[in-house]
């Protein structure tokens, strides 16, 4: 029983700050419901027995995405004030899109018997983890270390001040 | 021995791919070190691409069991792609040239471009990384194992292209219509887009037929080729096979890197890059993948051949490179630009290779693809030294007299310029010549008159012939006579590292036409490279009028050349002979025509380039003055209309309706007027008021430029999909 | 009693449509681009779920997490240094007026 109560509290704790998130009129504030966001999105991973991922979810996520979010806000004025208009014109649209695709995505979920196994998760999963990135997954991960720091480097040029 | 150098084949182009990372990332800073890594780095290839090739030739059988080594790439669902090696004849004779030929504009281009003088390129070490990416591309392309590879090194091909046409892209030129190199590497990259979106198309098709790019399941899977023959193409293509259309869409990918009519226009201004470059891509390797192409490709024409005796694909293909063939050799007759004559030929040249397989001489052709390598970057070579000797002169009319100030210049170009006329016996290019037009002729007795392969032997022998005059031409107002200008006054012999690649070259220029004797003259089953490459194709038999009028074609021509130009050599400010001929004879309108390549640039200014700018304004007015806003703002109005319309009618018609139910009874009125107000009226102006708001908030502004916008139709979009899915 | 594969896909689902009305009505760069990491979010608690109820041995899910949020990192940076730099240009970074498309 405790399992559900905790996935229902880490649900809809997620679900109700990300809805903070995309309504909030205080761009601000929606960077820190972003942060809850995250932190239900970290529990679903411990509930799906995913320690390291959690982890991870918190440094990455928490620690430097919604930070540099923060930050961004900051280093733009005048955007985090209450009185400017957060959403646009079509945003009555969006919301019935947005509702559409979540039925059609429920259906989906609904009418289709997913193949489950009984398998438990192994002891260790973080070793297997790293075994596995350093092996078979090598090459992915070279290219992904290769991919930040182009983007460490794109960041940089893009964002410094040009003379 | 053999599996062993086969085994390492993929490191060929791995090497020159290490060059070009290490001097871009490295050592651009330091000129000494770069080029000797790209020299290095291409000594390997050569190296081990020959242990390769000579692997190869020893082992038996190749032909039928191509030597093949892949590994897994990407899965795809239910199939995986491979990346892997393919060794086979053709592979073995073109990993013959490329390499070689490389490494020879390799050491030429450390004297082109100036090293250890004053005059040293300011970019000289990305040159050199350039260059190596480029052999990268050449040799993955001829090494690869299936299409995919194959288009990626194409386009790498095409990428180093236009890197290193505008290698100068500093230079501008004081006439406006002069094209720079910016200009010209620009033209080259779309020109031949135009062509690479055909292959990819044809790519596209195979895969949709065979579900696999691997040459083991398609063009060397005998039964799937017979399967796709004798499967109708889509309506597009009228009553062609599928193996017809196909092979047609990726012989587009041909004409536009092998610069074959219409899309030859990139060629000629591609000269404007450094002669090295014009040597290595746009004489003797990059415009020869697409002919290696069409070779590889060419089971897949066969195929069609075996079923009906004919093909429809292999005619468009001899027609187009046997015009090409004549058409642009009538041109470099009249051009005054030493390169601008070699970029001609080497149209026209390729127009012969590609006009060879579409007459199904699949050994005829390839032979020439190497023979023709050789030559033409020796004649490159050697008109580059010419203008380094020159100070960077290009007009021949400004020449003359340099056959004793450059010697060892002079001798190799004459050498290159035989092969390339077809001088009997002793050159590589009579050989191959010859044996193309031994086959045309051959066809054209099989099939009569009326055929097509009676119209290619014409033109291919008639552009013989003009090609031997116009080489007489180059080289008389280049080396023969006395000099026309100052830089020849002071012209001198270039250095080592550019004359020793050209006797280098020469030699093969000279020989390697043995290879391919027919076995009528050396005897029954001695023609080495037929029994090479082309143990499955029926022999070209020998002719012997065909090699008499090819010999003397070559010879007229060469001797006609001299009588005009050489024997009584031009003064200085003195016309063209031939343009006072011509003018003589009332023919001044077509060697203009000549000299302006056609007109053919500037028709496709006026139908191109013109015509796209004519067709964004049509489509500019459809939008905003014509039909898209008009049509809405109509809309608009007349939902505006009707809800006035309803309105009135609600007020004039309902309402009386209403008075004259009040009076029979005032509960009913009472109700009644309730109904009016509260739901009637609401329905109506509702109506009115959502027709007006679609109209106007919904239609007009759905072009928004907005991406937000766009992302909404297409989930809107999307939804309205799945939901016909799901009701469907 | 162990929970469900669906209620998990079913809160991702969630987590990306509002994410996605995010995404398309909020006027502001930088709101835009919180929607994009509910979405990036939804799509790995998927990931993660499927690993744990199809295939939990190997590690692919995790592996294919793991790049999820390498991508995002690199998303998130490269999409806030546009943002300063499109606020520095002009001034706003209200995605309406940001609309050379049209131009």
């Amino acid at each position: 029983m405790v399992p559900i109560i905790i996935f229902g509290l880490s649900a809809l704790i997620t679900l109700g700050a990300a809805l903070a998130v995309v309504t909030n009129k205080n761009i601000l504030h929606s960077a820190f419901y972003l942060v809850l966001a995250f932190a239900g999105v970290a529990s679903l991973y411990v509930l799906l027995e995913a320690p390291f991922i959690a982890v991870v979810q918190v440094l990455i996520y928490i620690g430097a995405i919604a930070i540099l979010i923060v930050f961004a806000i900051m280093l733009t004025r005048r955007i985090g004030s209450d009185d400017l208009i957060q959403r646009n014109a079509q945003w009555i649209w969006a919301a019935m899109g947005a509702a559409g695709l979540f039925l059609v995505l429920g259906w989906i979920v609904y009418s289709v018997n997913w193949p489950v196994v009984t398998q438990i998760v192994p002891e260790d999963t973080i070793t297997i983890l790293g075994q596995e990135l350093l092996s078979t997954y090598v090459i992915p991960f070279e290219v992904a270390s290769v991919l930040l720091l182009a983007a460490l480097v794109g960041s940089i040029i893009i964002g410094r001040e040009r003379e | 021995m053999q599996e062993f150098f086969f085994s390492l084949t993929w490191l060929v182009p791995v090497f020159p791919f290490l060059a070009f990372i290490i001097i871009i990332l490295f050592t651009q800073k330091n000129n000494k070190l770069s080029h000797s890594i790209s020299i290095g780095s291409m000594v390997l290839s050569w190296l081990l691409g020959w242990g390769v090739v000579f692997s190869a030739i020893t082992t038996p059988h190749l032909g039928e069991h191509p030597f093949r080594i892949t590994i897994p790439w990407f899965p795809t669902g239910t199939s995986t792609f491979d990346i892997g090696i393919w060794v086979d004849p053709l592979m073995a004779v073109t990993l013959f040239m490329v390499p070689f030929v490389c490494l020879m504009i390799f050491i030429y281009s450390v004297g082109y471009m100036g090293y250890g003088t004053d005059e040293v390129d300011p970019h000289y070490s990305r040159f050199f990384a350039y260059i190596a990416l480029f052999a990268t591309g050449m040799l993955g392309l001829v090494i690869s194992e299936n299409l995919l590879t194959l288009f990626i090194s194409w386009e790498i091909m095409g990428l180093c292209s236009y890197l290193l046409i505008g290698f100068w892209f500093q230079k501008n030129y004081k006439d406006p219509n002069k094209i720079t190199p910016r200009q010209a590497g620009l033209k080259a990259f779309l020109v031949t887009k135009v062509g690479d979106l055909f292959l990819m198309l044809g790519i596209l098709y195979l895969y949709s037929q065979a579900g696999s790019l691997s040459y083991a399941d398609t063009l060397f899977n005998h039964e799937f080729l017979k399967q796709l023959a004798s499967t109708p193409a889509l309506p597009i293509f009228g009553g062609w096979s599928a193996a017809s259309a196909i092979a047609a869409l990726m012989f587009g990918g041909a004409v536009g890197k092998s610069a074959q009519f219409p899309l030859h226009v990139w060629l000629p201004d591609a000269m404007e890059g450094p002669t090295p470059v014009s040597a290595l891509i746009h004489a003797a390797t990059m415009v020869s993948a697409g002919v290696f192409l069409v070779a590889r490709i060419f089971p897949l024409l066969n195929v069609v051949v075996e079923l009906d005796h004919t093909n429809p694909a292999m005619g468009l293909i001899a027609f187009i490179g046997a015009f090409t063939a004549i058409f642009s050799s009538l041109i470099a007759v009249a051009q005054k630009d030493i390169k601008g004559v070699l970029a001609f030929s080497t149209i026209s040249q390729l127009g012969y290779m590609i006009a060879a397989l579409g007459i199904g001489a699949y050994v005829a052709g390839t032979f020439h693809l190497i023979t023709h390598a050789f030559f033409k970057a020796l004649l490159f070579m050697g008109s580059g030294s010419v203008i380094i000797g020159c100070h960077h002169e290009q007009d021949m009319m400004e020449m003359g007299g340099l056959k004793d100030k450059m010697p060892r210049t002079f001798w190799t170009f004459l050498a290159g310029g035989l092969a390339l006329s077809g001088f009997p016996l002793i050159t590589a290019g009579f050989w191959s010549k010859d044996e193309i037009l031994a086959h045309a002729w051959h066809e054209f007795l099989h099939q009569g008159v009326i055929s097509w392969p009676f119209f290619v032997w014409l033109l291919l022998t008639i552009a013989a012939f003009i090609t031997a005059f116009y080489t007489a031409r180059q080289i008389s107002l280049t080396f023969l006579g006395k000099p026309r200008g100052h830089h020849a006054e002071h012209a001198h012999e270039t250095p080592n590292t550019m004359t020793v690649p050209l006797i280098l070259l020469a030699f093969f220029a000279l020989t390697l036409g043995f290879v391919g004797i027919p076995e009528e003259i050396v005897g029954q089953g001695n023609n080495w490279l037929h029994n090479f490459i082309g143990h499955e194709y029926a022999a070209t038999p020998l002719s012997i009028p065909i090699m008499l009028l090819s010999g003397s074609l070559a010879i007229g021509g060469l001797g006609i050349g001299w009588l005009v130009y050489g024997r009584k050599p031009l003064l200085q400010g003195e016309m063209d002979p031939l343009e006072q001929g011509m003018k003589k004879i009332r023919l001044g309108w077509l060697y203009e025509a000549m000299r302006n390549k056609f007109y053919f640039d500037e028709l496709y200014q006026v139908i191109f380039i013109q015509g796209s700018i004519k067709l964004a304004e049509i489509f500019y007015n459809f939008d905003y003055k014509w039909v898209v806003d008009p049509f809405i703002n109509l809309i608009a109005r007349v939902s505006r209309g009707i809800s006035d319309l309803l309105n009135q009618f609600d007020e004039k018609v309902v309402d009386g309706l209403v008075n004259l139910t009040g009076l029979s009874g005032i509960t009913l009125a009472d109700l009644s007027g309730v109904t009016d107000n509260k739901v009637v009226d609401g329905l109506v102006n509702g109506i009115a008021d959502m027709t007006g708001w679609v109209g106007e908030k919904v239609l007009s502004p759905i072009q928004t430029g907005k991406v937000q916008n766009y992302l909404l139709i297409a989930l809107i979009s999307m939804l309205a999909i799945i939901g016909i899915y799901l009701v469907y | 009693m162990t929970i469900p594969i669906n209620w998990y896909l079913l809160v991702a689902a969630g987590l990306f449509s509002i994410g996605l009305y995010g995404v398309l009505s909020r006027r502001n760069a930088i709101g835009i681009l919180m929607g994009i990491e509910l979405m990036l979010n939804a799509v790995n608690i998927n990931l993660i779920a499927f690993w744990r109820y199809l295939d939990p041995v190997r590690m692919t899910g995790q592996v294919f997490a793991i790049f999820v949020f390498t991508v995002a990192a690199a998303e998130v940076a490269v999409g806030l240094a546009l943002v300063i730099a499109i606020y520095r240009n002009r001034d706003t970074i209200v995605i309406e007026e940001i609309d050379l498309l049209k131009e």
